[in-house]
């Protein structure tokens, strides 16, 4: 097996002291190969989320093992590392700067970590995202809820990284807009081998993108699976074979059948 | 539809038309809707907007000025919604005809306990004890499969997740026992497995109390597998209606580019067809 892009082995993350810790999640391990995509599903409070903000360094109260590329990495993350590695999350509605121009929010990165050229970069970036250079000026409040969600990618992209950490990045937009940014996401990591961690409730959306998925509940990965058996239905446990029943639409006597997983 | 199966409909609408003003004139939301529900479980179907949500606001006047509400007739089981005055849409409201809103965050009310909340909303419309309030309270959060409902009566709602406030609020609407439930997007912000038994509880209270529904959301699949008939809204206006089992036979190009942009686990095409907007679907009469 070639060298892992992302290793993540024996993560806990806990919340809280004495009787309020709250074990967000306990024990995940899994590894995604260079220019592989990788879903993680699960419902809300499932730890989801908090694995992909304690890879990104965003929740610093983690034990266990993180590497990229196969760096070790520590709590703290230095500047080597939002290089290489960027996030894209869940609400394009609160993750721009409201009193910023598209030009500025993308002008920072560039500056922050010294690339120089921001002006082509930032052209060149928004043409791949699939805006043109008429959007450059706007502020988010001028730009719909798609086209906002692709300036957090085109911020995420122009520093070039080899990773993107998608946090949920369709889950706010209409179902048509959801097509066009999945489909860019795809084209996306054709182009530039970029290796996805996508976090989603969708599974079909982690159908569409990902190759390998892993489904998380209360903070453990149940099962880890690829799309292909994930299509059949041959999923290995109850909990994925219950996930997997409630997204193909409401049917009475399936959701009266539910049960709680520990 | 012309007749429901069940005589005469609980709900008529009629030419529902609603603008607001803006600086460079009105901005039309709903233009010209007409639709009847039964005791059923009809679905409205759009993306933002497509003026969905502001047509359920609208049928409880709950558009506030300067939105402009007009329409050729709105009426609920022999009332005319239109005309009536504040009082007696206040004894509608709730009672009769009761609303699920989207966000359990803005729509609870910070500095009361949830149980305190609901029982409230019993104790307006009914004479009920205290006592008998409370116990009506803990049987309905049951209902809504809320594991410990005597620990959840005294919670805030900031204490509890999405998917509690989002079952707490059904259960403050149902508990009066309306005749009409008007819920937009109810179980969106809901995990799947949830969603599937919020909906089970609301299939239930339909069939059980002959309750009718409208339910508005934007996941065509969910509204295709849930309700008895679907509405499809585009900008301000009702492009296609037809049986929930027969969507995916609809005719209208907009609904079909809505099913194809969605990704499905049945199917792996490499990419997904992109919905291309025709300006005529918005035009008047471009049905």
């Amino acid at each position: 097996m070639t060298q892992a892009m992302i290793g993540i082995e024996d993560l806990d993350v806990t919340f809280g002291y004495g009787a309020a810790t709250v074990h967000a999640v306990q024990n995940v391990t899994f590894q995604v190969k260079p220019g592989e995509s990788f879903g993680l599903v699960g419902e809300s409070g499932s730890g989801k989320s908090t694995v992909l903000r304690a890879m990104s360094g965003l929740n610093p109260d983690w034990s266990g093992n993180v590497s990229l590329d196969g760096q070790t990495l520590g709590r703290q993350r230095d500047k080597a590392f939002y290089k290489r590695c960027q996030m894209v999350f869940q609400d394009p509605y609160g993750s721009l700067h409201p009193r910023h121009t598209v030009d500025r929010i993308l002008a920072e990165p560039v500056a922050i970590h010294g690339l120089g050229d921001a002006d082509k970069r930032i052209d060149r970036t928004l043409r791949e995202v699939g805006l043109g250079p008429q959007f450059r000026f706007r502020f988010p409040h001028q730009l719909s809820g798609g086209q906002r969600q692709r300036v957090a990618i085109a911020r995420a992209l122009i520093l070039e990284p080899r990773v993107l950490l998608l946090d949920e990045p369709t889950s706010a937009l209409d179902v048509s807009v959801q097509a066009e940014i999945l489909n860019l996401l795809k084209r996306l990591r054709a182009e530039h081998g970029l290796t996805y961690i996508l976090v989603s409730h969708n599974l079909a959306v982690v159908a569409y993108m990902c190759d390998r998925l892993a489904v998380m509940n209360r903070g453990r990965v149940v099962e880890e699976l690829d799309v292909e058996s994930l299509r059949r239905g041959q999923a290995q446990q109850d909990y994925t074979r219950q996930l997997l029943l409630a997204s193909q639409g409401y049917d009475r006597a399936v959701a009266d059948s539910f049960k709680d997983f520990a | 539809m012309t007749v429901s199966p069940s005589a005469t409909p609980l709900l008529t609408v009629e030419n529902l038309r609603v603008r607001f003003p803006s600086r460079t004139g009105y901005t039309e939301a709903v233009r010209g809707v007409s639709f009847t529900v039964g005791r059923e479980k009809l679905g409205i179907v759009g993306e933002s907007g497509s003026g969905k949500s502001v047509t359920g606001r609208s049928l409880l006047r709950l558009v506030a000025p300067p939105g402009e509400v007009t329409a050729d007739r709105i009426e609920f089981d022999g009332t005319d919604l239109l005309h009536a005055s504040e009082r007696k849409m206040r004894e509608i409201r709730g009672q009769r005809i009761s609303m699920v809103m989207q966000d359990p965050k803005f729509s609870l009310n910070p500095v009361m306990t949830v149980g305190r909340q609901i029982a409230e909303a019993y104790r307006v419309h009914t004479k009920a004890s205290r006592s008998e309030a409370r116990r009506r309270t803990l049987d309905m959060l049951g209902a809504v499969r809320i594991r410990d409902p005597e620990r959840v009566f005294d919670l805030y709602p900031h204490e509890v997740s999405g998917g509690m406030g989002q079952r707490i609020m059904i259960a403050m609407m149902l508990i009066p026992d309306p005749d009409l439930l008007i819920a937009d997007e109810p179980t969106s912000a809901l995990d799947v497995t949830v969603q599937m038994q919020v909906l089970a509880i609301m299939d239930e209270l339909c069939s059980s109390r002959g309750m009718g529904l409208i339910f508005i959301s934007h996941d065509l699949n969910l509204v295709a597998s849930f309700c008895d008939r679907i509405l499809i809204m585009y900008a301000g206006r009702v492009v296609e209606s037809c049986r929930a089992g027969e969507l995916h036979a609809a005719k209208h190009p907009y609904t079909r580019g809505l099913l194809d942009s969605l990704p499905r686990l049945d199917d792996d095409r490499a990419e997904l067809p992109v919905l291309t907007r025709d300006p005529a679907w918005a035009a008047e009469g471009g049905r």
